[in-house]
């Protein structure tokens, strides 16, 4: 950014300079997340404990649905976990999208393909839930102690608060535009690729005069019953 | 508050996430698996972002980044499960043996 300003102040502070007064605006006249510092830890215990429970549930429990609502919960808590860390707009588009997109996708999802099957057991199937249990374990375990041990460089400047959602902004509009519109173009590149992932490729034709079989009219998987039978007994 | 806090609930969030995506069979809780780390990756980011950088907040870009193409993500990896399914007519993962050799 070539503006003629002190060294030493970003620019997007230059940016939303008051001409008026030619006084930069200073962000502790916005509200950054002004709770107690005991208020804020209890918070924290309880979005954690929410998150980390869920997120158990998700993986742990047997029935789909109870994991596709656990999920949801998790989503949630983890937008409570993000206005704790003075991220306001992120917490509403995580809310959005994941809550009101996502989630509602995934539960439309188990829906379409929900089929109470008994998996068919497998050999020393524990054998790999153990190991990945304990690739996970150790790996938390590498993650806990590395963070504890890094010396972080935590900034003392106050947090930007409610001037988040115009800082993204102007970051969106400038520095990161081109990441900005390849996110569009590849939000559009998925919208199609699902529809034409989705859809059924042909309908099957029926000779006339002969009566549909029931199998024909089921609304799943008509192709190996009309064209493939010998492909599908080689798979099976 | 501390930002270790924030990293350990990421990191343990992002492992739960792993062992979903290893161990599970039904081929909807893998996908789930993969939003949890994905939620794991933003949660760190937006640490980052709060106590490292409070001003820039470049992270929080990055966070809004993560959560559109996880919405892209999830919306072309359930049209793979849909199409899978009418193909094999099982949501197990065992049985997806279509690219193994």
């Amino acid at each position: 950014m070539a503006l003629n300003a002190p060294v030493g102040v970003p620019w997007y502070i230059r940016l939303s300079e008051n001409h008026a007064s030619h006084r930069p605006i200073v962000y502790q006249e916005f509200s950054t997340v002004t709770l107690a510092e005991g208020v804020q830890l209890v918070a924290f215990g309880i979005l954690t404990a929410m998150t980390l429970g869920g997120a158990l549930g998700v993986v742990l429990l047997e029935n789909i649905v109870y994991s596709a609502f656990l999920l949801g919960g998790v989503f949630t808590s983890m937008s409570g976990l993000y206005i704790l860390l003075n991220a306001g707009f992120v917490a509403a588009a995580q809310v959005l999208v994941y809550v009101g997109a996502v989630n509602v996708l995934i539960l439309f999802g188990i829906m379409l393909v929900n089929k109470e099957q008994p998996f068919a057991p497998i050999k020393r199937e524990w054998v790999g839930k153990v190991a990945a249990g304990g690739v996970c374990a150790g790996l938390f375990a590498l993650l806990t102690v590395s963070t504890l041990n890094t010396p972080w460089a935590i900034s003392s400047e106050v947090a930007s608060g409610d001037m988040a959602t115009v800082i993204i902004g102007i970051h969106f509009f400038t520095d990161y535009l081109l990441p900005f519109e390849l996110a569009s173009v590849l939000l559009l590149i998925a919208l199609i690729g699902a529809i034409v992932l989705a859809r059924r490729e042909f309908i099957p034709d029926v000779a006339p005069g002969e009566p549909e079989s029931e199998a024909l009219q089921l609304p799943e998987r008509p192709r190996e019953l009309v064209s493939s039978v010998s492909s599908s007994d080689a798979d099976s | 508050m501390q930002l270790e806090y924030f990293l350990l609930v990421a990191a343990a969030l992002f492992c739960i996430g792993i062992y979903g995506l290893v161990t599970s069979r039904n081929v909807i809780r893998v996908l789930m698996s993969i939003e949890l780390m994905l939620n794991a990756v933003n949660l760190n980011l937006l640490a980052f972002s709060n106590y490292l950088d409070p001003v820039g907040i470049d992270g929080q870009v990055f966070a809004v980044f993560v959560i559109s193409i996880a919405a892209a993500e999830a919306a072309v990896g359930l049209a793979i499960v849909l199409s899978i399914y009418r193909n094999r007519d099982t949501v197990d993962m065992e049985q997806y043996n279509l690219l193994k050799w």
